[in-house]
């Protein structure tokens, strides 16, 4: 049995702990308490009013900020059940192509897009003319080719332009899960899917039966780091809308009202919100984790 | 010869370290892209020839300014000067005597009497107003105009008459483009300040940008309403109010010379000629495309024709003289008849020599703005940010996209009434 001081061990927590607190612990404490006062751009000046819950109720009870609640609440169901149902089913699925190493690259590169580059690419998906001219937009192009009119996709609210912008996420995070999905279905022992072949399992049953509860565990991971990065989803709605048209995020807002409106007490306060909404899902992720790695 | 190299170097650089740390150091701030910016280098460099001794050291900052002016300010380290076209801030930091006070300092009395008042925060002078444009301008297809015999209109009414006039003839009179990435909207902004500048008055304009009246007010609504005359109007806008939408503000001006034209008319500022002239480097000012002012609403309130203006005004943060003799050079004739050189746009100074105006489109803008006695500083500019950047902006965009006026100007005023108080 090796003999160590007491301190020894702090020596080398040590720094990544000072680094932790001085980057991490202390500014968020000072997000915290700057969400109770009032507005402007100083963080801590003796000339700032304490405004009490002014800025959370701004953060609850305002219609910008409702809206934005409402989208995130949007967000996160279409974009976390796309990214998951449509991984999932591509991992098992290409699995049995010919060519899957090419067709699962070709579905992971836009996860190597930046999202920025990548909403620009959208904007030119989704882009409109006007009724006579020439569609420089894919989508508006297949809609006059099939005789409809062209759509405004990014201003027709509140579902269009939602789901256009959420399309995009999706467009940007499925290959990711993919990948992921794959290597977990890789890692199922063939023997047991033949064995429940040979006693009579077709394909579907064998999917819900044996694949399924197998990559539960991977599908939660995959899960819950989908939600993390849909909460805070921010440069896809910053570049194609900045929120207009009903469109708004909790992040996007936050930007707003930091950078552009100079109300450092709201700009807080969203982020607080935010930081809540994502802690019980990094908690849920965290326990599973140290579970997983105590067996 | 290396004995001369030696002999430059001992010699010379003690003298280029001196005058280095000994010079008297001005820090400006500006915001300009690389066109302008160049424009700007060269007023330094001339301003630097004549005053060896002070040495002007130009910051460049293109995003987010107002924050970064506000950090520097924070931490107790502004820079010397600053232009910029922010007239809220410029009265918030006049209030809090965070910039100079020119009073005594620097006579303004070069600068056009359009454009002077501008520079006044309860009535003490505060800033200087340099490089201007003018936006309550309309451009049109001028060949195309004379062939079918249409006028540039000089009223309200003879502008809605001419738009029939020309969907009748089987053509779209506007193009309007208010999309403009995470800044869309602003141009919806200028129509409403040139509409209520005219329907409402100067008087009433200001009691609007001060938020002394709501945002419900009936001429707030009334001026939301005559934009929606042209905008909503689906036969008048190339595209309709979705086309509006979707178009980028730069690329709109393109429709109006196109064979056949899509559109005939497209109300924007002076800079777009820079837009007009790249994407259609055969047009001749003047002859191809040309400019009428925007014409009056409401002819009892306003006998002449008020201008809306844009551009930027010199805030000082320190009064050392230099700063100060800088700040005055840059309002001169000489500086100002730089910028009209090196771009061809606008300057400040009434005594800027007419015949640098080689455009002609330039030149009636001249004559626009120095003749101009009534003429008001965009709204959305000087209105808090949270209103003026925030909801005004969204606000234009929900009334072009449908949404009832009642419920936008509801919204814009819920809003403005916590962007106005100080809390």
């Amino acid at each position: 049995m090796l003999h160590t001081k007491r301190w020894i061990p702090w020596l080398f927590v040590g720094p990544a702990l000072i680094l932790i607190l001085f980057f991490l612990t202390y500014p968020t404490l000072m997000t915290i308490v700057r969400s109770f006062y009032g507005k402007g751009t100083q963080i801590f000046a003796s000339t700032l009013d304490f405004v009490g819950l002014a800025n959370w109720e701004f953060v609850f009870n305002s219609p910008a900020m409702l809206a934005a609640l409402r989208n995130n609440a949007l967000w996160t169901v279409v974009f976390t059940l796309c990214t998951v149902t449509f991984g999932l089913l591509l991992a098992v699925l290409l699995d049995r192509v010919r060519y899957e190493k090419i067709v699962k690259s070709i579905i992971f590169i836009p996860a190597a897009i930046s999202m920025v580059g990548a909403s620009v690419i959208w904007k030119f998906v989704f882009a409109y003319r006007p009724v006579n001219l020439s569609q420089i937009g894919v989508l508006n192009a297949l809609m006059v080719a099939f005789g409809r009119e062209p759509v405004g996709w990014l201003i027709e609210r509140p579902w269009v332009n939602n789901l256009a912008l959420i399309v995009v996420g999706i467009w940007i995070w499925t290959g990711f899960c993919m990948v992921i999905f794959s290597a977990a279905y890789k890692n199922i022992p063939r023997d047991l899917i033949e064995a429940a072949r040979t006693d009579g399992a077709n394909e579907w049953h064998i999917f819900w039966g044996v694949i399924l509860p197998l990559m539960t565990k991977t599908i939660a991971v995959v899960a819950t780091t989908m939600i993390v990065q849909v909460l805070k989803i921010f440069d896809i709605v910053f570049v194609m809308t900045n929120g207009a048209y009903d469109t708004e995020v909790i992040a996007n807002r936050m930007y707003k009202e930091m950078f552009n409106f100079f109300n450092y007490g709201r700009a807080s306060a969203i982020a607080v919100v935010l930081l809540l909404l994502i802690t019980p899902i990094m908690i849920f992720n965290i326990r599973r984790f140290t579970r997983q790695e105590a067996r | 010869m290396k004995k001369l190299i030696v002999f430059i170097v001992v010699i010379n650089f003690p003298i280029f370290f001196a005058t280095y740390v000994f010079a008297a150091k001005v820090n400006v701030v500006h915001g300009w892209p690389a066109q302008q910016g160049e424009a700007f280098e060269k007023i330094v460099k001339v301003y630097m020839g004549k005053h060896p001794e002070i040495e002007v050291i130009v910051e460049v900052v293109g995003r987010d300014r107002p924050a970064y002016l506000a950090t520097r300010l924070a931490a107790g380290n502004p820079p010397d000067l600053t232009p910029h076209p922010w007239l809220g801030l410029q009265a918030e930091w006049a209030k809090t005597n965070q910039i100079v006070c020119f009073e005594g300092l620097i006579d303004p009395s070069g600068i056009l009497d359009a454009l002077k008042p501008l520079g006044y925060v309860n009535g003490k002078l505060f800033g200087l107003f340099v490089f201007p444009s003018i936006k309550s301008l309309v451009w049109y297809n001028k060949r195309k105009f004379e062939r079918r015999g249409y006028r540039p209109p000089r009223s309200w009414d003879a502008m809605l008459t001419l738009s029939n006039k020309i969907v009748v003839d089987g053509g779209t009179p506007w193009t309007i483009g208010l999309e403009s990435g995470a800044a869309s909207g602003w141009p919806g902004t200028d129509w409403i300040e040139d509409i209520m500048l005219r329907s409402a008055g100067p008087q009433i304009y200001d009691q609007w940008v001060n938020h002394q009246i709501p945002w419900t007010h009936p001429a707030v609504q009334r001026a939301f309403e005559y934009f929606g005359q042209i905008v909503l109007n689906p036969t008048y806008v190339l595209g309709g109010p979705t086309g509006a939408l979707t178009t980028n503000f730069g690329d709109s001006p393109s429709a109006l010379f196109t064979q056949p034209p899509r559109a005939f008319m497209h109300r924007q500022a002076t800079f777009i000629q820079g837009f007009i002239r790249k994407q259609n480097p055969g047009l001749v000012a003047g002859k191809d495309y040309d400019i009428f002012p925007f014409p009056p609403i409401d002819q009892s309130a306003a006998q002449r024709v008020p201008i809306l203006v844009g551009g930027d005004v010199v805030n000082c943060f320190t009064r050392r003289p230099e700063v100060i003799e800088f700040a005055k050079f840059l309002i001169s004739k000489e500086a100002q008849e730089i910028w009209v050189k090196e771009l061809g746009e606008l300057p400040s100074n009434k005594n800027t020599n007419p015949a640098l105006f080689t455009n002609p489109i330039t030149r009636k803008a001249w004559h626009i703005l120095s003749n101009a006695t009534i003429s008001r500083y965009d709204a959305s500019d000087t209105m808090p940010g949270a209103v003026g950047t925030g909801s005004f902006w969204s606000g234009v965009l929900d009334f072009v996209s449908g949404i009832p006026l009642k419920r936008v100007l509801e919204t814009i005023e819920d809003s403005a009434k916590d962007a106005y108080s100080s809390k």
